[in-house]
C-alpha cells in the first residue's frame, strides 16, 4: 500500500485530469444531445435524419473508434491539436452526446401529448413548446438514466489514458510500470480515486431527482 | 337545418373530411358560427364530435373541406398557423396544464412568451382572470395540488388571458368527479352570458338546454340535427336523435 501514499501527487494530478476531462465533456455532451433529440422530434425530416443516423452510428461503433478518429483522423484532415486532452474531449463528448440523445428522447416521449398540444393551442411555436413545455418536465424525468450514462462516461475516459493522456489510468499504467511488485495496490488506487467521482454521482442523482420531481 | 349567411360566420366548416385509415369521422361536415353564439356539440362516443372539436384549432388535420376563422382559412403549418391559434381558446377534457409550472405560470406564459405582454401586466390580468374563475388564492400552487373541478377552471383562464375570439371546450367536465361539474358550468354559463363565441362539446344536457344557442348532434361523423335547445329536446326530428335521447332518460 506504500505505493498509493508515495504516488498520490501522481494520483492527485491523474484525479484531478479524469475530472476535467469528465466535467467539459459532460456539459459539451449534454447540450449536443439535448440537441440531437430535439432534432430527432423536430417538423424538418432532414433533422430527424441526421440525428437518427448520427445516434446510430456513434451509438454502436466502440469508443476507441471516436479516439482514433479524434485523435488520429482529424490531424490528418489538418485539424491539429496542441494537446491530446482536446482530442479526448471530442472523441468523449461525441460518444456521450449519442446516448444522452436516446435518453432524452424517452423522456420526451413520456410527457404526456396533451401538454404539447395545450401549448400549440396557446399559439406557441414549435421551438417554444419543446423548450418551455417538453424539455424541461423531459429532463427531469431522465435524470436517473442522465446520471447512469454521466457514470459512464467517468470511466470511459480512461480510454484516454490509451491515447497520451495523463489522466487516472494513464497514470495507473505508469506507476504499475515502475512498481512491478504492487501492480494490486496501485491498480486499487486507481480504482479508490474513480469511486470517488462515480459514487458522489450516483447519490447526486437521487438527491436531484427528489428536488425536481413533478407530481402529476 | 338552419340555413346561415357564410360571411357572418366567426368559425365556418364547409364540406370537411377526415378519415383515420378505414374510418370516416368526419362526414361531409358543414357549419356555421356566429359572433357570440354558443354551440354545443352532443352525441354517442365515436361519433366524431370531438375530433370536429379538434379540427378547429387544427390540432387535428383534415383531408379536404376548408375551415375558416374570422374569414380566415386555417394556415397548413408554422407561424401563421401558431398566430391562428392564439386567437382560438381550447379547453381539453383532461386539463393539460402545464405540471412543472404555477397556476399564476400556466396562465401568463401564453400572453408573455407569445403575445409579449410584460411580466407585470400578464400577472395582474392573470391574477384578475384566476379571481374571475374563483381560484385566485391558488395562484402559486402547482397543478397537482388542485381538485379537478379547480384544475379546470385555471384551464378556462389560460385560454381566456390569449383573448381569444372563439372558445373550444373539449368535454370539459367528463374528467372530473360529480360534484365538481357544477363549478366549471357555471364558469362557463357566465363566459356564455358575457357573449364569447363557445363551440362546447359535452354530454352535459343541462348546460345545453340553459346556455346553448344550439345544439348540434352528431352520429357517426355527421351532423345529424342541429337545432336549438328548445326544438332539439322536445322534438328531435331524426330517429338516431330520439334514440340517443331516449338511453340519456332512462336512467
Amino acid at each position: 500500500m506504500d505505493v498509493i501514499i508515495e504516488s498520490l501527487p501522481q494520483y492527485w494530478d491523474g484525479f484531478l485530469r479524469t475530472l476535467f476531462l469528465a466535467v467539459v465533456s459532460g456539459i459539451i455532451a449534454l447540450i449536443f444531445g439535448t440537441l440531437l433529440a430535439a432534432a430527432r422530434v423536430s417538423p424538418i425530416a432532414a433533422l430527424r435524419g441526421f440525428s437518427m443516423a448520427y445516434v446510430e452510428i456513434v451509438r454502436n461503433t466502440p469508443l476507441t473508434i471516436a479516439f482514433f478518429f479524434a485523435a488520429v483522423v482529424l490531424p490528418r484532415l489538418g485539424v491539429t491539436f496542441q494537446q491530446f486532452e482536446v482530442a479526448a474531449i471530442i472523441a468523449l463528448s461525441a460518444y456521450t452526446s449519442a446516448f444522452i440523445a436516446e435518453a432524452v428522447r424517452s423522456g420526451v416521449n413520456s410527457v404526456p401529448i396533451g401538454q404539447a398540444e395545450a401549448a400549440r393551442s396557446i399559439g406557441m411555436k414549435f421551438s417554444q413548446v419543446l423548450s418551455l413545455i417538453i424539455l424541461p418536465q423531459a429532463l427531469r424525468t431522465v435524470i436517473p438514466p442522465l446520471i447512469n450514462i454521466l457514470i459512464a462516461l467517468v470511466k470511459n475516459s480512461s480510454v484516454a489514458g490509451a491515447f497520451y493522456v495523463l489522466e487516472l489510468f494513464g497514470y495507473g499504467k505508469q506507476l504499475a510500470n515502475e512498481h512491478g511488485d504492487a501492480v494490486m495496490s496501485v491498480l486499487i488506487g486507481v480504482a479508490f480515486f474513480y469511486l470517488l467521482i462515480t459514487v458522489p454521482l450516483g447519490y447526486l442523482a437521487t438527491v436531484v431527482e427528489r428536488k425536481v420531481a413533478i407530481a402529476r | 337545418m338552419t340555413t346561415q349567411v357564410p360571411g357572418d360566420a366567426l368559425v365556418s366548416l364547409n364540406a370537411v373530411n377526415k378519415h383515420y385509415g378505414q374510418l370516416h369521422v368526419l362526414k361531409d361536415i358543414n357549419l356555421n358560427v356566429r359572433k357570440g353564439e354558443v354551440v354545443v356539440v352532443i352525441g354517442p362516443s365515436g361519433s366524431g364530435k370531438s375530433t370536429l372539436c379538434r379540427a378547429i384549432n387544427r390540432l387535428e388535420t383534415i383531408d379536404d373541406g376548408v375551415i375558416k376563422i374570422d374569414g380566415k382559412e386555417l394556415p397548413a403549418e408554422g407561424k401563421e398557423l401558431a398566430k391562428l391559434r392564439a386567437d382560438v381558446g381550447m379547453v381539453f377534457q383532461s386539463f393539460n396544464l402545464f405540471a412543472h409550472k404555477t397556476i399564476l405560470e400556466n396562465v401568463t406564459l401564453g400572453p408573455i412568451k407569445v403575445k409579449g405582454v410584460a411580466k407585470a401586466e400578464a400577472d395582474k390580468d392573470a391574477m384578475a382572470l384566476l379571481e374571475r374563475v374563483g381560484v385566485g388564492h391558488q395562484a402559486p400552487k402547482l397543478p397537482a395540488q388542485l381538485s379537478g373541478g379547480q384544475q379546470q377552471r385555471v384551464a378556462i383562464a389560460r385560454a381566456l388571458a390569449m383573448k381569444p375570439k372563439v372558445m373550444l371546450f373539449d368535454e370539459p367536465t367528463s374528467a372530473l368527479d360529480p360534484e365538481m361539474i357544477n363549478e366549471v358550468l357555471d364558469v362557463m354559463i357566465q363566459l356564455a352570458k358575457e357573449g364569447m363565441t363557445m363551440i362546447v362539446v359535452t354530454h352535459e344536457m343541462g348546460f345545453a338546454r340553459k346556455a346553448a344557442d344550439r345544439v348540434v348532434f352528431m352520429a357517426d361523423g355527421q351532423i345529424v340535427e342541429d337545432a336549438t335547445p328548445e326544438e332539439f329536446f322536445t322534438n328531435p326530428k331524426s330517429s338516431r336523435a330520439k334514440d340517443f335521447l331516449s338511453k340519456l332518460l332512462t336512467h
